[in-house]
């Protein structure tokens, strides 16, 4: 059976993936009026990138190959 | 990026964007696989109802606080941090830990060695046919409204926040928790609560983060929380020796007494929605850890609950108000902000994590009242009473038809509310009304063997008519509350402290008066139910550190201190 946290590694993956594109097209496409209290600090960019690698490290880390 | 969902409303709190949609949408694609993947693992009743009680104690631990970690309770918690300041925590620390902690090391060695498959399961096993049903009846019944109740908060939530359709909201989300509960049984609910743990925290904790930075850290937060309001928001304990001394308006008796002894322990050591996560664990040690384990994480929940509410007194500019007031003024609503906080902070992407976040503890919240409610349902009410002799087959089909009518029943109720509002607080009066008798039965059943059927049944019935009285005293009469909390400055949490310390201590005294004058159980059929008639297997010659009691001690001593830093 598949681990539950392939699943959990998954959902990080993607979520982290469409974060952190949507933190690179604020970094290169800056809105002239950010919305956002602290636009500065690029949240969705760093914070994107986290998910992405930890969501990453637990699909490696749960593949079926290696969890069986 | 242009706001994608704003067209479906005209003042709304948030506007998602286009990759805010996608995430959503990606969330709800994930449930309904993993619902569809499982689906060919829940063969037989075990399986369906149990989980086929394989769940690892990290698995099952955290499937057990994501149960109770519902949107409602992490907007309400917040909005209650904005009005009640720290005290809040209350909910989370005392009125929590030491709960998950009896559960793990003194209940569940019964719950797990009678091999019952629910808590109205056990009272059969100790007190007999009688007190079984009364317990299963009343929580069946009052999971279904609860859980109606709770779709329509949520959907009127996603109306004001987002815009969205109230039934666009109830349908989608009752549908899919319909779908993956009915495919893939309590396996299905368990995988899907713990990736809703995961997406919560995920979508949830840049508001703290943030919010503390633009603060200043911890202590400017504190000064500037005293210079705008009043320092008795950002103190746990030194403002509780009065009911008049803090903004809740209660002491510490019903904090320590009514909160930490009685209604935590009933919630969290035998509300079934809860308890059935751990049933589902693959040995005892496991049982064991599994709470351990949620009650480590529980003392983390005020970072994302908490915390945005007490940011919100500090950096917010308008002054949040009660619901009344705000629908008058057209301002915002404690309640509120949760939402606020999120739309401050949170730009493209990570909204939608925040959104997310929102919905999926709704849906887990869901998923455990309907999976609780199925088995309860199948294994208390319709096996013994409507079909006793069918086939483990024929009770796993019930349980999957029921899990969809129990859906329904919900979105009949959620209608039901919207037309009548005033049914909400009712009902949710109701479920308080069994939580702190039924603890007092189940403790009495586990500890005191003299404890007799009739002792157990009249002690239940006893305690919760106690407690629906006092609430309707209160109803009639408000200022009844001053009788029922023990002073005039009394407010309303004070009530149901107080009420639920009453009941809990009628239905034990009750109990244990009609147990002495009835003829008790004989030894040895309280075997594996009883303190003292029971052989718990020990854990045998494992290094300390994988013993649940080292874990429980290094829970308490963080408890403690948490307790008396922000004293």
């Amino acid at each position: 059976m598949i681990s539950i946290w392939l699943f959990i590694g998954f959902a990080l993956l993607v979520n982290g993936a469409l974060i952190l594109a949507a933190g690179i097209y604020q970094v290169v496409n800056p809105p002239a009026n950010p919305q956002v209290v602290l636009f500065n600090l690029h949240a969705n960019l760093w914070w994107g990138a986290v998910l992405f690698v930890l969501g990453l490290f637990y699909c490696i880390h749960f593949r079926p190959s290696r969890t069986k | 990026m242009k706001p994608f969902l704003a067209v479906f409303a005209t003042t709304t709190l948030v506007h998602l964007s286009a990759v805010d949609v996608a995430i959503v949408a990606f969330y709800f694609a994930l449930v309904l696989a993993i619902g569809w993947y499982l689906k060919g693992r829940a063969h037989t009743g075990e399986d369906f109802f149990m989980a086929g009680r394989e769940m690892t104690a990290w698995v099952a631990g955290l499937s057990f606080l994501s149960a109770n970690l519902g949107a409602l309770e992490l907007m309400g918690w917040a909005g209650s941090a904005y009005q009640y300041g720290i005290l809040a925590t209350h909910w989370y620390w005392i009125g929590a830990i030491p709960a998950m902690l009896f559960l793990a090391l003194v209940m569940m060695p019964f719950y797990y060695i009678s091999k019952t498959h629910s808590v109205p399961g056990y009272l059969r096993l100790r007190f007999g046919e009688d007190s079984r049903v009364l317990s299963a009846v009343c929580f069946a019944f009052m999971t279904l409204l609860m859980s109606g109740v709770n779709m329509f908060a949520m959907a009127k939530v996603m109306q004001i926040v987002l815009g969205w359709n109230l039934n666009f909201s109830i349908w989608v989300s009752s549908l899919t928790v319909a779908i993956y509960v009915a495919l893939g049984g309590l396996r299905s609910a368990i995988f899907n609560e713990v990736l809703q743990f995961f997406l919560i925290w995920a979508g949830a904790l840049m508001i703290p983060v943030l919010g503390l930075y633009e603060a200043g850290g911890w202590g400017h937060l504190k000064v500037q929380i005293t210079e705008r309001f009043s320092a008795q928001y950002i103190h746990l304990w030194a403002g509780l020796g009065h009911f008049s001394a803090n903004p809740m308006g209660i002491n510490w008796v019903g904090i320590v007494f009514g909160l930490g002894a009685v209604i935590s322990m009933g919630y969290w050591t035998t509300d079934f929605l809860v308890v059935q996560r751990i049933l589902a664990a693959k040995d005892l040690r496991s049982a064991e850890m599994a709470p351990i384990i949620g009650a480590a994480f529980k003392m983390l929940v005020p970072i994302i609950v908490i915390l945005p509410g007490l940011l919100g007194l500090a950096v917010l500019p308008e002054r949040l108000t009660g619901e009344a007031q705000a629908v008058v003024t057209g301002g915002h609503s404690y309640n509120d902000v949760l939402p606020l906080m999120l739309a401050r902070y949170c730009g493209p992407g990570l909204l939608g994590l925040g959104v997310t976040a929102l919905i999926a503890g709704f849906m887990s919240g869901m998923a455990g009242n309907v999976s609780a409610f199925t088995t309860v349902w199948t294994y208390d009410i319709y096996r013994p009473l409507i079909n006793k002799g069918a086939s483990d087959s024929h009770y796993v089909s019930m349980g999957r038809w029921t899990t969809v009518i129990g859906v329904l029943i919900s979105v009949g109720t959620a209608y039901l509310v919207m037309q009548f509002a005033s049914i909400m607080d009712y009902v949710q009066a109701l479920f308080s009304f069994f939580i702190a008798p039924l603890f007092g039965t189940v403790l009495l059943g586990m500890l005191w063997k003299r404890a007799s059927k009739a002792g157990g049944f009249w002690g239940l019935l006893s305690g919760t008519l106690c407690s629906v009285s006092m609430w309707t005293w209160v109803k009639v009469d408000p200022t009844a509350l001053r009788y029922v909390a023990l002073s005039p400055d009394a407010k309303g949490l004070a009530q149901d402290m107080y009420q639920a310390l009453w009941s809990f201590l009628v239905c034990v005294i009750v109990t244990i008066v009609v147990s002495v004058l009835t003829k008790p159980r004989a030894d040895s059929e309280l075997s594996g139910l009883v303190y003292g008639l029971t052989e718990v297997p020990a854990v045998g010659e494992v290094a300390f550190y994988h013993k649940p009691l080292f874990w429980a001690g290094l829970v308490t001593v963080v408890f403690f201190a948490l307790n008396i830093i922000f004293w």
